[in-house]
Parts: C-alpha cells; structure tokens; sequence
C-alpha cells in the first residue's frame, strides 16, 4: 500500500477492519443489485453516495451515477423545471467532491465532475476554487492540474491568465516541476500564436532565462527548473527550418567509379519526409536518373529519417562513358520536404560534382576471386603522401556549403545569449560544484560550437571548446557515478565531432590497408576509430564516404547512425558491447556490405534485448508479412530463438563474417547462416567450400 | 544485499488470492481483475504458474465478460479497458486466448476510438493516453490492430508529448513514468519510437533515479518499487537503461520486501501489496536478476508468452 508502515496488525485493528470490512461489503452488494435491477430511486442512490464517499475508486458506481442522472434528467416533470435539474447537478458535485476530499488521486471522482460540467447546467465560478484547496495540499497533484486545463478551457480564460497563475505558483516555491511544465506549455502556446505581449520571442525567452536562472541557482540540485532550462536552450538554437548538411558525393567532386551504379546520399539536419524525384531534382546525362527512387535510411517504415539514399545507374556498355560528365541535384525548388515538426525545406539550393565511369572487371564468381580481410594492425599502414593525390577521398570531407544561401541561425541575439549563459554558468561552478552546472556548461559550450560554422566569424576555430566540454563529461562520470554512462555516451559523441571537426584531425585516423598482394581491397583507406573507449556513433554526417571502418575494442552497444553510412564495405565492430543481433539493424541498409567482424560480443548474453522495439519485426508491426523462413530453416531450429538474426542477415550479401566469441552460435546455427548467406566465403576464419 | 525470497513471494501471491475478507480485499474488489494479472504474472515470471489451477482462472475471467465484449474488473462490474487489457493477458499466459471471440472483444475495443485517434475507457468518455496504450496493446495480442485507425492514434500520442520528452494523459499534461511507459508501449508495438526524442527522454527518465538507487515517477517525488516497472520498461524500449545504476536499484527493491511474510512494498518498511510485489518482480526480471523468466517491456508479459503469440510455436 503506497506509504503505509508495514506492521502487524493488533487484534484490536483486527477487528475493526474486518467491522469496516463488512460495512463496506454489504454497501457494495446493496449497490451492486441496484445497478443490475436499474433502480434509480432517492434511497438506492444514496447508497451508491456512501460507497463512494468510502471507496471513490468504485468506478462502476460512478457509471450507475451518471445512469441515473440521465434517467432522472429525462423524466417528464424534472427535465423541465430548472430547479430539478440543478438539484440533481448539484448533488452530483457535492458526491465528486465528498469523494474527491477522500483521495483527491481518484480518476473517478474527477472525472465524473468533468462529465457533470460538460453538460452545462451549472456555473463553474466555484470550480477554480475548489481547485486553488486542492493545489494548496498537493500543489504537484496532476489530477488537479489537468482539471485546471480542462476548467481553464471552458471558463475561455486566456493563455496568458493561466501563465500568471504558474508565475504566482513558482514565486511561491519555484520546487514545482509542475508549474514550470504548465509554464511551457502555455509559454508555447503564446508564443507559436506571436500573441500580444509575447513577440518578439527574444525578449520574452529572454526574461525566461531570469526566471529559470532564480530556481537553479537557488538550488541547483532542484531538478524543478533543469528541464525547463534545457527547453530554453533548445528554443534559443533550433533552426526551425530542417537544412541539408551533407551528402555523397559532395559539392565539387570528382569521382571515379567503376560499378554501373552508385549511391547519391543526402544528410538532412533533422529527419524528415517527403524526399522523392519531384522534391528533388538530379541532372545527368541519363534519362534513367530522372525518376530516381529515394529511400529513407531509417530502421522502422516510417517514411522518414535524417538520411536518404537514391542509385544513380550508368548503363556502362557505353564507350564515351569513360570522360567525366557533370551531375547536379536541386533542391528546395518546390514545397514537398518537411520535417516532423511540419517545418519544410525552404532553402533552395544545389550541388554539383563530376562522375568518370571506368569499365567493370567482369567477375564470374565473386566467390572466386575474394581475399579474406584481416584487421590485424601490421596491415594498416600510414602513407601521408598517398593522401595527398587526386583519389583522396576525405577531400569529399568538405560539408555542404550552405551557409550562403540558408538563413543566419547564430544571429547576434542567439550568440550574446549562450555566451551570457555560460559566463553565468561558469560563475556558478567557481561557487559551488554542482553536475547540473557542469552538466548545463557542456551543453551551453556544444550549442556555442555547434552555431560556429554558419557565422563567419575569423577566429571561430579558435572558439572550439571540444576539450573542454570532454573534461567536463570525464568530471561528470566521477561526480555522478550513477548516471556515468549517460555521460560516456555524451563524451563519446563529442569525440567523434572532434575527431570529425577536420581534415587534420581525420588523417591522424586513417591508414591504407594493404592485405595480401593482388587483393582487389588493396590499398583501401580504412577509418581506425578502434580502442577510443567510444559507446556511441556520432559526427556520421562527415564520414559518408568510408568505405573501410574499423570500430573494434570499443564499448558500443548500439550502431545506430550507420546506416548512412552506404559505401561502408568492410566493418569492424569486434570487442564491443553489442547485446544482440537486433543492435545490427542498421547493417540491414548497408547493401554494399561485404565483410563484417562482430567476434567478442555480448550477442546472446542477455535476456533482456533493448534493441526489440528499435529493429524492424512482427512485435512492432513493421516486418514479418513477407518472411519465408521456411525457406531458411533448419530441422529443430525454432523460429523464435533466430528470427533477429533471419530479419538481419537474409538481405545482406556478406562474403565474410567473423562471429566467434558470442553466447549463440551452435551448429545448427551456423548452418543456418549458411542457407541465409549463401555468397559467405570466410566464416570466423576459415573458408568454406 | 539480500536474495529475492521466491519461496515467500509465491505462497504470499497465493494467500492473498484466498483472503477475500478483509478490509483491503474488499477496497480493491472492483480491480480483482488487474490483481489476478498482477499476481498471475508474478508467478510465472518466478516459474510457478502451474501452482494454478488454469479452469478455474478461466471460467473466472469469462464471467467477468460483459455483452459489449469488454470485461469488468470483477463479476458483476461494469466492463472497461483497464479490465479488458488485463483479462486478454491472464488468458494469454496460460495460452487460452483461443476461448475468447477475439472479434467480439476486439470490436469493443475498436468502438472506443475517438476522431482525434484518442481512445475512452469505457462509454462514459475519460480520454487518457492509458486507453490509447491499452487498446493497442490488446488488439495486437489478439491479431486486430487493423481494426482501428493505427496512423490517428499514435497522431492523438504524438500530440500529448512534452517539452522533457515524456508524455501526459491528455495533451497539456505534464510528464508522468507511467504515461510515458504507456505512450512509450504504444508508439513500440506501432513501430513508432522515431516519434521519440530518446536522448531527451532517457535523460528524464534515468534522472528519476534517487540517491537510494529507487526510482520516483517525476521530478522531487519519492522513490517506488513501481516505478522500477514503468521507468526502467520505458529505458528498455528506448535503448538506454544503461543510464542507471542497475546495481543500486537491485538492491533498494529486494530492500522493499517482506522478509518474513512474503511481498514487496513501495518503499523499504511500508506495507506489502500484490501491485507492488508485481512490480518489484517484474523490475528484477528487466533487470536480468538471475532465475527470473525474462519480460517483454512493451506488451508486459512474459517474453516466452510474446513470442508464442507472434511467432507461433
């Protein structure tokens, strides 16, 4: 019983609960025969008052209640008389109320009055006064603040009367999280709506931040105004308005490809829906591109994601086709790209590169003639010079140039304020040291960073705080043991900004693989992010043109952010923390995926899988229609133990897998993989014939 | 650190199936329904289903079957989603889902959307995320979801979010654990969690972790062994329970139980209830507490159940 002492009871409170007990019972069975034989007569109804009036949570009786009054309400001679009618409205009030002052936590008896009300036969003058004798024993009692809603609504009181209540209920104690909840929300209200007094949102969010600022210096370990001021922050720096920041191939490129087709990526700041070939338009020489299909690269079917992806094909039995020619995708031209917040795209703007398509090597079986990957260091080598020629692919590094075109988002106003906010911040922390001030800084210190690229101020690099902002997340794990991986995960993705922040910085992570000679992966660049202590992916944006990826020996639970990733050829995840074949869901967008090392992970080491309602399956609705495991199954393998690994793999066309060191694999398992992956050559090593 | 007393747990689940008498039994009469669930359920996570007699739960549930097709909480009261929800999932564990009309129960359940996507409880019209979360979940066990307009309803969820992340009952209601399980549970079994800001709601949600290591359902409330249900369920679905501090929580609920007679309580030294016991028993099993049947954190049955209903045998 939700805080009642645990104690035996003494014979004495034995015998009056069971006293209680059965008071309680005959009134419920009394009740129970009224209901069933309708008998809605002064007596019976007064029974129903009692019970509820001792158990408000009864529900069925509130339903006989409300039988009752719409059978009252109906006979010929009270449905006329007003005085009848507010006899019987009244006494419904007097009940929710009684009840109410019982367990002012009852759905029920809130409810009903909210039914009684909404009828419209009586004033709701006294409703706000009950409410402020509610507020004033629980100020944080939900019920109460919805009813507010509810009663604010059909009294007509405006958003900015309702906003002066939340000021008054904060001044009184700013410890009322749910003060400041209905604060933001009328807040949004007024200011979506540029109501009188609430425009320009500058000023207003402005005087927000001083409100905001009262409750956390005060207590900076009052969690009352964190949220509040996140909000804030994130009203302070959103761009509205979804932007394209990246793509493959990037702007002024020139690339060499050698396959008939080949991945056009377009990276968005934000998700977003409806990019298609009338959204988006590609020039080239080839018809073919024209009606382009584009594919969000999301794990669910929702029609939208960050990433999207088209193949543009060039048919290669053309001999000219060896000189380069020109592509150029537009975009913004027409309405049709929009964010989930029903923002559209409205940036028109374009890129161009160049593509020189070289002739195929016809391979017969591509079995045949495949070299197994080996990830061993003495195969990596660094050659700077070799970086420096024309097949560079981290030139294609470059972002997007859109500033030029694109709003300004880091205006004087959204600068001044987060460079007010942390010198206030840092002020804080120079007195007390406190995990939200440090917390808040490393966020504050991020947005800074994060405006840097669209202003064009000179010495932006030197404003760079990524140091800063890691040291602050290494502080928080020890400070806040607790809640240390929320921080990792924190840290890892500004590690991944800096590493991918530039040139310099990437070039110290790349090396040429060179395996054995003759091998047609020869001379690949690999990415090494291997033994960073990384637990999540960030800064994907800028890595679309890897084709070679090592992540292995770090923490990662989860890859989510590769699937844009559509070059990546051969992966490294080995000597993670990956708990489960669904964490490899994103790997199922990445076509061109040919060699995948997960050895030593934690797949199968769970029995709680956390990636089960972020993968595509029947749990969720969005796969399972289409699959023909039949087709796949081994005799006595069920499907339940392999379906993640079936709803993964059976749409890959991997050449090598290294699967050692899990807590699945079996026999009967890697038989299964071999009927699922029929182009698999090396399996943990050995080759298969 | 004490050890789960899965002994006592499971002989007090059942005394208090037998008690009817008392004051607390008769208080919570009209919810036997949720009860039976919340003890059943218990008992299967711990391994000791068959301790039950499955006749009788069934014949039991049947009766509480209203002519609309919805269930009451107990024979005789009248039918609602809260009871319906939990009848389809005592039938479900003991795999019987067969004796029910699923059309019947499913057109109740159907008949309960609103236009704006929203589901009521019952006819009477509360409109609550809750109802949104039940009828969703219910018409999936039962093969049904097509029943109802899918793309509105996670719409009406969608419309109750937050600016912590985290979900109310109606829009405009402020964040609460077990709205945001239900919103969570919902948008999951949709294959709707892009709709969700993850870091946003993983931050509010692991920071409803005390210094005690329990966890509270909002910001400044005291710590509850329920909460280590809707919350940590919640981190699951979202992929980031590794934000807590699993450890610590462990041991602040075997702290809640009664050593003595069996059940676990809200608080350390607070009176045991079934509820309570559910859900300590069901926060261990999310917390991979070793002996424990896993469950599964959208549908909130256990995982062998889930599959057998959506991957047959």
């Amino acid at each position: 019983m939700h805080g009642r002492p645990r104690k035996a009871p003494t014979p004495e409170e034995e015998n009056a609960s069971s006293l209680k007990a059965t008071k309680l019972r005959s009134l419920q069975s009394q009740f129970l025969q009224n209901h069933h034989s309708k008998n809605y007569t002064k007596e019976a109804l007064e029974i129903s008052a009692k019970l509820l009036e001792s158990n408000p949570e009864f529900y069925t009786a509130w339903n006989y209640r409300k039988l009752a009054v719409e059978h009252n309400l109906k006979q010929s001679e009270t449905g006329t008389d007003p005085d009848s009618i507010e006899s019987i409205i009244d006494e419904e009030l007097r009940v929710a109320e009684s009840a109410l002052r019982r367990n002012f936590k009852s759905y029920g008896a809130w409810y009903h009055r909210k039914w009684v009300l909404r009828k419209g036969h009586t004033s709701t003058d006294r409703e706000l006064q009950l409410l402020e004798a509610f507020q004033k024993r629980d100020a944080r009692n939900f019920h109460a603040w919805n009813y507010r809603r509810f009663i604010a609504a059909l009294m007509d009181r405006s958003d900015a009367e309702e906003l002066l209540y939340t000021t008054d209920m904060i001044n009184k104690n700013f410890s009322n999280y749910s003060a400041w909840h209905n604060r933001s929300v009328l807040l949004s209200h007024l200011l979506e709506k540029r109501a009188q007094g609430f425009f320009p949102k500058e000023k207003v969010l402005t005087d927000e931040y001083d409100l905001v600022h009262q409750a956390l210096f005060t207590d900076p370990d009052d969690q009352s105004g964190w949220f509040y001021h996140l909000w804030l922050l994130d009203q302070t720096v959103k761009v509205e308005t979804p932007l394209l920041i990246s793509s493959w191939p990037a702007n002024g490129v020139d690339l060499n490809v050698s396959s008939d087709s080949f991945p056009l990526i377009l990276y968005f700041s934000e998700a977003v829906e409806g990019v298609n070939s009338s959204t988006i338009s590609v020039e080239s020489a080839w018809d073919a591109n024209k009606d382009l299909f584009w594919r969000p690269l999301s794990a669910n079917n929702s029609g939208s994601a960050q990433a999207w992806v088209a193949h543009l094909d060039f048919p290669n039995e053309k001999p000219e086709s060896l000189k380069s020619f020109p592509v150029k995708v537009s975009l913004g031209h027409s309405q049709g790209i929009v964010s989930s917040n029903g923002f559209h795209y409205a940036h028109p703007s374009c890129f161009e590169f160049t593509v020189c398509v070289r002739p195929q090597n016809k391979e017969h079986d591509p079995r045949q003639s495949i070299e197994m990957i080996s990830w061993r260091d003495e195969n990596f080598h660094v050659n700077e010079t070799h970086f420096q020629v024309s097949s560079d692919p981290i030139k294609y590094f470059d972002q997007l140039k859109i500033d030029e075109n694109s709003e300004p988002t880091g205006s004087k106003w959204h600068l001044k304020t987060i460079a007010n906010e942390i010198a206030l911040f840092r002020e804080l922390l120079s007195e007390i040291n406190c995990k939200i001030g440090k917390l808040t800084l490393a966020r504050l210190l991020t947005a800074h960073d994060a405006m840097m690229p669209y202003t064009k101020s000179p010495d932006a690099y030197e404003m760079i705080h990524f140091e800063e902002v890691l040291e602050l997340y290494s502080n928080l794990m020890k400070l806040d043991p607790a809640h240390s991986r929320y921080y990792k995960d924190e840290y890892s993705l500004v590690l991944f900004q800096q590493v991918a922040s530039s040139r310099e910085s990437l070039l110290k992570h790349c090396f040429l693989y060179g395996g054995s000679t003759g091998s047609s992966i020869n001379n690949y660049i690999c990415l090494r992010l291997n033994n960073l202590s990384l637990s999540r992916i960030g800064s994907v944006q800028k890595l679309l043109w890897v084709q070679m990826l090592d992540l292995s020996h770090n923490e990662l639970q989860s890859i989510e952010g590769l699937e844009a990733m559509q070059l990546l050829s051969c992966l490294n995840l080995s000597n993670n923390k990956l708990g489960s074949f669904t964490a490899l869901e994103p790997l199922r967008l990445l076509k061109s995926l040919k060699v995948l090392d997960i050895s030593y992970n934690e797949i199968g080491a769970h029995s709680v899988d956390t990636r089960r309602y972020l993968c595509s399956s029947p749990l969720s609705h969005t796969a399972g229609s289409d699959w023909n495991f039949d087709e796949f199954a081994v005799s006595g393998v069920k499907v339940t133990n392999y379906w993640e690994a079936f709803s993964i793999f059976k749409g890959l066309n991997l050449t090598q897998l290294d699967i050692v060191g899990n807590a699945i694999p079996d026999e009967k398992f890697k038989l299964f993989l071999f009927r699922l992956l029929p182009s698999l050559k090396w399996l943990d090593g050995e080759e298969l014939h | 650190m004490g050890e789960l007393e899965v002994e006592k747990h499971v002989k007090y689940i059942l005394l208090v199936e037998k008690r009817k008498d008392d004051f607390e039994s008769v208080v919570m009469e009209h919810l036997r329904m949720n009860g039976a669930y919340w003890g059943l359920t218990t008992l299967d996570l711990l391994g000791k289903l068959e301790t039950v007699d499955t006749e009788e739960v069934v014949s039991w549930v049947m009766k509480c079957q209203h002519e609309s097709g919805g269930f009451g909480g107990n024979v005789g009261h009248d039918p609602h989603l809260l009871y319906t929800l939990s009848s389809v999932q005592v039938l479900a564990l003991f795999d019987k889902i067969n004796v029910l009309d699923t059309d019947r129960v499913s057109n109740y359940i159907a008949g309960l959307q609103n236009d704006d996507g929203s589901f009521s409880g019952d006819m009477w019209g509360e409109v609550d995320t809750r109802f949104s979360y039940i009828a969703i979940c219910c018409l999936s066990l039962l093969h049904h979801l097509d029943k109802i307009n899918v793309e509105k309803a996670v719409k009406y969820i969608v419309s109750c979010k937050n600016l912590d992340g985290g979900f109310g009952c109606t829009p405009g209601g402020e964040s609460h654990a077990g709205q945001v399980f239900c919103c969570v549970g919902a948008l999951s079994i949709t294959g709707s969690l892009h709709h969700i800001d993850k870091d946003l709601l993983g931050w509010w949600l692991c920071e409803r972790q005390v210094k005690s290591g329990g966890l509270n359902g909002r910001p400044e409330k005291l710590p509850d062994v329920c909460y280590s249900w809707w919350v940590l369920s919640s981190l699951i679905m979202i992929d980031r329970v590794h934000w807590i501090d699993k450890e610590k929580l462990v041991k602040f609920i075997l702290d809640c139980q009664d050593k003595e007679n069996g059940g676990i309580s809200d608080r350390p030294d607070d009176a045991v209830d079934v509820y309570h016991t559910y859900f300590g028993v069901a926060g261990l099993s999310l917390l991979e507490y070793p002996g424990l049947k896993a469950i599964d954190p959208a549908y909130a049955l256990p995982v062998d159940v889930v599959n057998r209903i959506f991957f047959g045998r």
